[in-house]
């Protein structure tokens, strides 16, 4: 196993620039999810990572090797296809065994690992099987044996749950996760499904038109987003414009928004304010108020979607739109048209300055 | 539903069937009808063409196992078939390759044209050209000791060597064309997940890429093996003297003799003896594939 790292790597397309002046630490043993619109250059930076490709500049270090300039099979990673990529002529077995049998080990010791392999992924009694005769979440635990069962010194992924359904996507999520752990190999794991990202790694990157916008952990990341763009691509927020106050900001209106997480700024720019719709509480403007929680908006419901375990209701706001969600916990729904008081704490309102 | 079912596989061939007519009828014409009758010839004593006497006889096949002179000549064309077949394996499967999977675009498109141009040449013309370069005093020649330092004469012209070239060259855009669709069809991804396992260009070749383009090679080789047996053309124009073989028999009889029944005869031992090469090597070519 080995950390990787990435050092001000650019590589661009004739004038295009895939990826530009991109610097990420992977940590030895971790879970990394790349996440990013399509056309970001996820895919670009992990095919730089695995050698399929080469950076115009900058460092590509797995372990303490800098391997910019060594191709592929040389650099010892493990590496899953969207499509798994599993060789036709092959039973799973041979599959399983290639990489083996291509560094000239003897045929003992090659069976006796492509066996644990596929016990790994629990398919262990398929090993005769031609690939085209297994599902969609068979082949690809036999694409993750295959990469796994040379002992590479990472596991690149490229969205390779992509191409299954949801049920089966978040079995193999689970499996994944349990596999990763169980052998503590440095994963690199490229996705543009926020909720993958977020159940699945321990950081996140987020990339942008070829850019590392924010890093962190998940939950860091969630909580405080560093720029709108992170905040709108992983869950869901409102962010509100406005002029910065030093606390928090002044909306054109006049009313004062006061956030406690985020970067303090100084007054006099333009800044905004996230708030996730979980956040946020709404009660009809007739009803009593409930105790003031220091952030207040008035409002009217133009939509109310349901959606089975909690409701998702549009307020107007003086032509924007406010998104809340509400839990299903029994109380009686409010009716599109009614006016409404939207509150929630400064804790949950996150400062961010000015893109 | 359940009735169309009872009513069998019949009942969705019939529809198809006034669509299919031109094809069998086209079929029939071209290539039964004349069969036929080739092998109606085969067991004539005489032509009728002439109004001479003639009557049925199985002479025309006992003559290919009377002398010895047919059963050589057939065997050295097998093995000039062998001999080709190889050649445009080892020549147009390197060609598939890089048409398939280094080119791009533009490029491809004109190195594409290049390969397939001798496909829409005339045979003549085509053989011809190749007695101009091989000849003694040819282009070959002249080209060679312009640019070698010491005097050498190239004479290939009427020459074993001369007859490979040239149905090489004749039939070589088959192989290209029957591997470059198998290449073609192999995901690059597939050839990345080699490579990040960490083989070799040359495992990922042998173990992956030739095993995957086996029913191309498979294909081309059927398709210049049989005619290469039978071929009489380029052996008669580039072999001269040495060009005899089982095809330039068999077109004599034709066009020189006029013992037409002779000639069908053999034509139709040639037809048996490579349907049974067919036949034997079929099992190991389906394993190949
Ligand atoms: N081989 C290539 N040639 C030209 N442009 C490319 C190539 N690979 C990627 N790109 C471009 O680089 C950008 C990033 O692509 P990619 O890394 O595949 O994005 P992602 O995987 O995040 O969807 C895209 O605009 C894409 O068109
Ligand atoms: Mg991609």
């Amino acid at each position: 196993m080995a950390d990787v790292q990435v050092e001000s790597v650019s590589r661009s397309f004739g004038a295009h620039k895939a990826l530009d002046d991109v610097s990420i630490a992977f940590p030895d043993g971790g879970f990394y999810a790349l996440l990013g619109p399509s056309g970001s250059g996820k895919t670009t930076l992990l095919r730089l990572i695995a050698g399929f490709d080469f950076p115009d500049s900058g460092r590509i270090i797995i372990g303490r090797e800098g391997v910019e300039r060594v191709p592929v099979e040389k650099r010892r990673i493990g590496m899953v296809f969207q499509n798994y990529a599993l060789f036709p002529n092959m039973s799973v077995a041979d599959n399983v065994a290639f990489g083996l049998s291509v560094r000239g080990e003897s045929k003992a010791s090659i069976a006796r690992e492509v066996r644990q392999a596929l016990d790994l992924v629990q398919l262990g009694k398929l090993g005769e099987r031609r690939p085209h005769q297994l599902s969609g979440g068979q082949r690809q635990r036999v694409a993750l044996a295959r990469a796994i069962v040379t002992k590479p010194r990472v596991l690149l992924l490229d969205e390779p749950l992509s191409a299954l359904d949801k049920a089966l996507r978040v079995d193999m999520q689970v499996e994944l996760k349990r596999i990763q752990r169980e052998i503590g190999i440095t994963t690199i794991f490229v996705t543009h499904d926020q909720e993958e990202a977020l159940t699945m790694s321990d950081r996140i990157g987020i990339l942008r038109d070829g850019r590392l916008v924010e890093e962190g952990p998940p939950e860091d990341i969630y909580n405080s987003p560093k720029s709108e763009f992170s905040a709108t691509f992983l869950g869901d927020a409102n962010i509100l414009r406005g002029d910065a106050t030093g606390d928090g900001i002044r909306l054109s209106d006049g009313t004062a928004i006061v956030a406690s997480g985020g970067v303090a700024n100084a007054t006099g720019g333009k800044a905004s304010c996230a708030v996730r719709p979980e956040r946020i509480k709404i009660a009809t403007a007739t009803a009593s108020p409930l105790a003031a929680e220091g952030n207040m908006l008035r409002g009217r419901v133009s939509k109310r979607i349901f959606a089975g375990n909690s409701s998702t209701y549009f307020v107007d706001r003086m032509g924007e739109v406010i998104k809340v969600h509400v839990q299903n916990s029994g109380a009686t729904k409010i009716e599109e048209g009614n006016d409404v008081v939207l509150h929630w704490s400064p804790e949950s309102t996150v400062l961010i300055s000015a893109a | 539903m359940a009735g169309n079912i009872a009513a069998g596989p019949l009942s969705g061939i019939r529809p198809a069937l006034p669509l299919l007519a031109p094809a069998y009828l086209w079929l029939t014409l071209a290539i039964f009808l004349p069969l036929s009758a080739m092998a109606f010839f085969s067991f004539m004593t005489d032509l009728p063409l002439s109004g001479k006497d003639w009557s049925f006889t199985i002479r025309n096949y006992a003559a290919f196992f009377s002398s010895g002179l047919y059963v050589t000549l057939l065997w050295s064309s097998l093995r000039l078939g062998l001999e080709v077949t190889l050649w445009c394996a080892l020549i147009g499967f390197p060609a598939a390759y890089v048409l398939a999977k280094v080119l791009k675009g533009r490029s491809r498109e004109a190195i594409f044209l290049l390969v397939i141009l001798p496909f829409w040449s005339n045979g003549l013309v085509r053989i011809f050209s190749w007695a101009m370069v091989l000849r003694e005093g040819g282009i070959l020649d002249v080209v060679l000791n312009a640019i070698l330092p010491f005097k050498i004469s190239v004479d290939l012209m009427y020459s074993y060597p001369a007859v490979i070239i040239g149905l090489v060259h004749s039939y070589v855009p088959y192989m290209v064309l029957t591997c470059y669709l198998t290449l073609q069809a192999i995901d690059d991804s597939l050839i990345e997940a080699a490579r990040s396992l960490g083989a070799s260009r040359l495992q990922v070749l042998r173990r992956l890429i030739i095993p995957l383009a086996m029913p191309g090679l498979i294909a081309g080789a059927v398709l210049i093996f049989v005619p290469v047996v039978g071929s009489f053309m380029e052996p008669r124009i580039l072999g001269g003297r040495t060009g005899t073989f089982y095809g330039t028999v068999i077109e004599d009889q034709f066009v020189a003799v006029f013992n037409w029944p002779l000639g069908a005869a053999l034509s139709f031992i040639l037809l048996a003896v490579v349907l049974v090469i067919l036949a034997a090597a079929s099992p190991v070519l389906r394993r190949a594939t």
